[in-house]
This record gives C-alpha cells, sequence and structure tokens, in this order.
C-alpha cells in the first residue's frame, strides 16, 4: 500500500511538476467546466461565449449570415469534403472519397463532390441536415426511414490523418536510412541538418521521458513511445497550418486521440507483470478493505481504465481548444464589421496580435501535449512492471 | 457532428494509419535510429576510453624517460666523482714515487759526491805528501850543505829511531 501510495503520488508530481504545471489545473478545471479545460482558455471561452451571446444578435439586425458558433463546430469538427473558401456563393473545396455500406444499396464508394455541398443526394445517400445524425451521411430508405450506413468514408480528418502518416513515415524512414546505411561505421554516424535535429528530438524523448518514466526495461517500449510523441506533435504542428494540407483538427478529434489511448491501455496491460495485477486485485492493504467489500480493488480497476481515459481527453481537449480559440479570435474581425469602421480597424488590429500570441502558445503547447502523453504512457508503462516488494513491514 | 463521440469510420482509418505508422516506424524506423545512436555513444565511450589509456601510457612513457635521464645524471655524477678520485690517487702516487727517486738519486749524488771527495782528499794528501817530500828535500839539501848539519841530522834521526 505504501508503494502503491507512492506511485500515485509520483504520477501526479511527475504529471503536474516536472516543467507542465498545467495538468493538475486542467484536471480541477475539467472537473468544474466540463470539457473547456485550458487555463488561458477559460478566458477566452467566456470572452467566445460572450462574443457568440451578443453579437450574433447584432448581426441578425444587420442582416449577417456569420453564425460564429456554427464556423468554430464546423471547422473543428470533421467533414466529409475539404472544405478551403467560399468565393461568393460558390464553395471551393476538396473533394474526397466516401465509403459507405448501405442496409439496401451495399458497399458504394463516390466522391463527395456527388453532394454537391450537401444540397443533393446520391444513391439513397445524403447528408443530414438536423436530428441525432446532423452532419453525417444517411440513407434514406424505402420506407422514408432514415437511417445511419456503415460509414467508412475518407473524410477530412481522417484524409489528414492518412497523409500526415504518410509524410510522416517518409520523414523518419528518411532518417533511418540514413543512418542504416553506416550500419557498422559508429565513427561515421554522425548526422548534420534535419537529421540531426530528429535524432536531438528522438534522443531527448528517450534519455528525458522513456528511460526515467519506465525503468531498466525501457528499450522494448521505445519505438512505441516515440511513433506516439512524433504522430502527436506533427499532427498538432499540421494542425496549426491553416491552409491545405494542414488545418484539419487531427489530434483534436476525439477518435483518434481514443485510439491513441487504447494503444497505451493494451500495451500497459498486456506487459503488465503478475505483481501488477496482485495489486490491482488483491492490494497490500488492511483485508476489511478488500472483504467482503472489495473496495481497493473497485478502485484499482478503476485506475487502469481512468489512466487511457484521461490521456484521450486531455489531447482531445488542449488541441480543440486551441482550434477554437484561434478561429475564434479570427471571427472577432467580421464580427465587428457592424460596429463601425474605427471600432472594427482596432478589433481587427487586436484580433491579430491575439491570434498570432495564441499561435505561438499553441506551438508550445503542440509540443506540451505530445511530450504529457508520451511521458504519462511510459508512466503507466513504467508502473505496470511492478516488480515483487522485497520489504514487507 | 458531435465533437465527444467518436466516429467509428475515424476510428476505423485511424486504427489503421497509426497501426500502419507504428509497426513501420517501430520496426524500419526508431529501431535503427536509436541502435546507430546507442552504438555512436558506445564508440565515442570506447574512444575516449582508449585516449585515456594512452594518454596514461605516454604519461608512463615520460616519466620512464625522465627516470632513465635522472639515473643517467647521477651515473655521470658518480663517474665524474670516480675518475676525480682516479686522478688524485695517480697524482698522489706520482708524487710519492717522485719523492723516492729524488731520495735515491740524492743519495747516490751523496755517495759519488763523497766518493768523488775521498778521492780528491786522497789526491791532495798524494800531492801533499809529494810537495812536502819535495819541500822537504830542497829544505833538507839546503840544511845539509855544511857537514855538522849532516852530522846534527843523522844523530836525531838515529835519536829517534832509538826512541822508537
Amino acid at each position: 500500500m505504501k508503494l502503491n501510495k507512492f506511485n500515485k503520488t509520483k504520477i501526479l508530481v511527475i504529471a503536474g511538476l516536472t516543467r507542465n504545471p498545467l495538468p493538475i489545473v486542467k484536471h480541477l478545471l475539467t472537473m468544474f467546466m466540463g470539457w473547456r479545460v485550458k487555463p488561458a482558455m477559460t478566458v477566452w471561452s467566456i470572452i467566445l461565449f460572450f462574443s457568440l451571446g451578443t453579437f450574433p444578435a447584432h448581426s441578425e439586425e444587420q442582416a449577417t449570415d456569420l453564425n460564429v458558433r456554427e464556423l468554430i463546430l464546423d471547422h473543428v469538427g470533421d467533414g466529409y469534403g475539404w472544405h478551403i473558401t467560399t468565393f461568393g456563393h460558390t464553395p471551393i473545396s476538396i473533394p474526397l472519397p466516401i465509403i459507405v455500406k448501405g442496409r439496401e444499396s451495399g458497399w458504394q464508394v463516390f466522391s463527395s463532390a456527388k453532394f454537391h455541398h450537401g444540397h443533393e443526394s446520391y444513391k439513397g445517400f445524403s447528408i443530414a441536415k438536423g436530428g441525432d445524425y446532423k452532419g453525417k451521411i444517411v440513407e434514406t430508405l424505402a420506407s422514408g426511414e432514415e437511417v445511419r450506413p456503415w460509414d467508412f468514408s475518407l473524410t477530412k480528418n481522417a484524409f489528414a490523418l492518412v497523409l500526415s502518416s504518410i509524410v510522416l513515415i517518409i520523414l523518419i524512414l528518411f532518417c533511418a536510412n540514413w543512418y542504416k546505411k553506416r550500419q557498422g561505421k559508429p565513427e561515421e554516424a554522425s548526422p548534420g541538418g534535419f537529421i540531426a535535429f530528429v535524432e536531438m528530438v528522438i534522443m531527448s524523448v528517450v534519455d528525458g521521458v522513456i528511460k526515467p518514466c519506465i525503468g531498466k526495461n525501457y528499450k522494448r517500449y521505445t519505438p512505441y513511445l516515440l511513433t506516439v510523441f512524433f504522430f502527436i506533435i506533427f499532427n498538432n504542428l499540421l494542425g496549426l497550418i491553416p491552409i491545405f494540407p494542414g488545418g484539419a483538427n487531427v489530434t483534436g478529434n476525439i477518435a483518434v486521440t481514443c485510439i491513441l489511448a487504447l494503444f497505451t491501455f493494451v500495451i500497459v496491460n498486456i506487459y503488465g507483470t503478475k505483481e501488477y495485477w496482485k495489486e490491482i486485485f488483491w492490494p497490500d492493504v488492511p483485508t476489511w478493505l478488500k472483504i467482503p467489500l472489495p473496495i481497493m480493488p473497485a478502485i484499482e480497476l478503476v485506475g487502469v481504465f481512468t489512466k487511457p481515459f484521461a490521456l484521450m481527453i486531455r489531447l482531445f481537449a488542449n488541441i480543440l481548444a486551441g482550434h477554437a480559440i484561434v478561429l475564434g479570435l479570427t471571427c472577432m474581425i467580421f464580427l465587428t464589421v457592424s460596429l463601425g469602421a474605427a471600432m472594427n480597424t482596432g478589433m481587427s488590429v487586436l484580433s491579430i496580435v491575439m491570434t498570432i500570441f495564441i499561435d505561438c502558445v499553441e506551438l508550445l503547447v503542440a509540443y506540451i501535449q505530445a511530450y504529457v502523453f508520451t511521458m504519462l504512457s511510459a508512466v503507466f508503462i513504467g508502473l505496470s512492471q511492478v516488480e515483487p516488494h522485497h520489504v514487507k513491514n | 457532428m458531435s465533437l465527444l463521440t467518436p466516429d467509428p469510420g475515424l476510428l476505423f482509418w485511424m486504427l489503421v494509419s497509426f497501426g500502419i505508422v507504428f509497426f513501420v516506424l517501430a520496426k524500419y524506423g526508431f529501431h535503427i535510429i536509436v541502435k546507430m545512436v546507442d552504438e555512436r555513444k558506445a564508440y565515442i565511450d570506447r574512444s575516449l576510453e582508449s585516449a585515456r589509456q594512452a594518454n596514461e601510457r605516454l604519461k608512463g612513457i615520460k616519466e620512464e624517460g625522465e627516470r632513465i635521464l635522472s639515473e643517467a645524471r647521477d651515473e655521470q655524477v658518480r663517474i665524474l666523482k670516480e675518475a676525480n678520485e682516479i686522478r688524485t690517487n695517480i697524482i698522489n702516487k706520482a708524487k710519492d714515487q717522485a719523492h723516492v727517486e729524488t731520495g735515491k738519486i740524492m743519495e747516490e749524488a751523496r755517495v759519488n759526491i763523497q766518493k768523488e771527495k775521498e778521492t780528491a782528499m786522497r789526491e791532495i794528501h798524494n800531492q801533499i805528501a809529494v810537495l812536502s817530500i819535495g819541500i822537504a828535500e830542497k829544505i833538507l839539501r839546503k840544511n845539509l850543505e855544511n857537514k855538522p848539519a849532516q852530522v846534527e841530522l843523522v844523530d836525531k834521526l838515529i835519536e829517534e829511531a832509538q826512541l822508537n
């Protein structure tokens, strides 16, 4: 029990104090404020909240058709085409493949351009305009009922994901290839330029995070944790670039972070030692805490699931919030048009300055979140490598 | 689309893409990079260690050289001292020998001188004797020119002889 307690404190301390005190604050905020968890974010979400609340009322009077809430949700969410801009009344977007298996029409593959930006239906499929499936593809059955088909479409996020995965693989394999050529000749294997930079990042993660968090068996988990780190930071940074192929909110999508957390969950529990499972189901605590009511085992078992769950929510919320702030600040320019030229100019300048500032913060957050995800994964893996206690008092 | 419900299609694509990225990078990417960096680290450590050893050996060699040098210096001092002693010895011996030799020569000289002196004295004696005899003869001759004197002499001589 003593060790267990110590371990838990260790997680909190590592999560909270090593270079990044944000997680603890975020945990507290998560409890009170739902998923809007960034400390800086809270201020801005309040501002955003007011702007959403007040300005549309003005704009309705001024007959502006800008709906900030819709706009932001549309941008941070997923989509069936990659919308770039709307020129006049013609939306310009990159069509993406739709892959669906309908209940009546079977497997269908076609371009998202067939929907004409959601205005038309194709082979019984259309994009729902409201209801439970708003924004998603629905199949209209012969009976007139709308059902959700099996939807494996390469959506905007999926497409960005595949694209960034390919680029990431190419980048890392390019570096690895450089080393492969010099295998057995360590005296020549000191790179310069880009490869040296990648090496520096890799080794800083290995020496600064993986080694101290896992301990002696760290080599086995290094490839996974490095993959996670590079995958997250690469997608985070791509998400900050506002134009194609960046700008997609990949790591701010809960499906993406869910799979990442799932991988960590599986690795933690598959490679967990016997002692790890013993500490969950028969921890070293007074017997009345275990029998007849298994209080401690229940808590420990819940902990097994909450750890990856926290990983999933933390990354998702941080990145989503970053995108939302940047979009909200940019929208300020268009929202204040109705307030007159002077006000609009002032607000535009303010908006640009703030956007630049937040973008810089987001660069930092992109790194920190990749770092924190990797570090916590490493800590959880390290905790599952429990050795039997030799000293029992 | 609700932000908080994961979309099955995206879950599928994420599983596939991340699975492939993980597989490829773990097998062909990071593994090699980390291994090579470790190898390089080991190589650098080895190089540093061998440099340290070489340095130590060099230090040893330097010390050895200094030791030999100081030994040679000691030897030099010793030899010089010895040579000095030998020289002093030789000089002393020579001096002694010279003394002895001089003594001998002096002795010989003295003996010779003595001999010469004696010879000379003898000759002088002889000469004196001859001279005295001559003188005596002349004196006698002169004294004995008259008869009484001759008789007187004879008497005297006989007296002397008788007395003897």
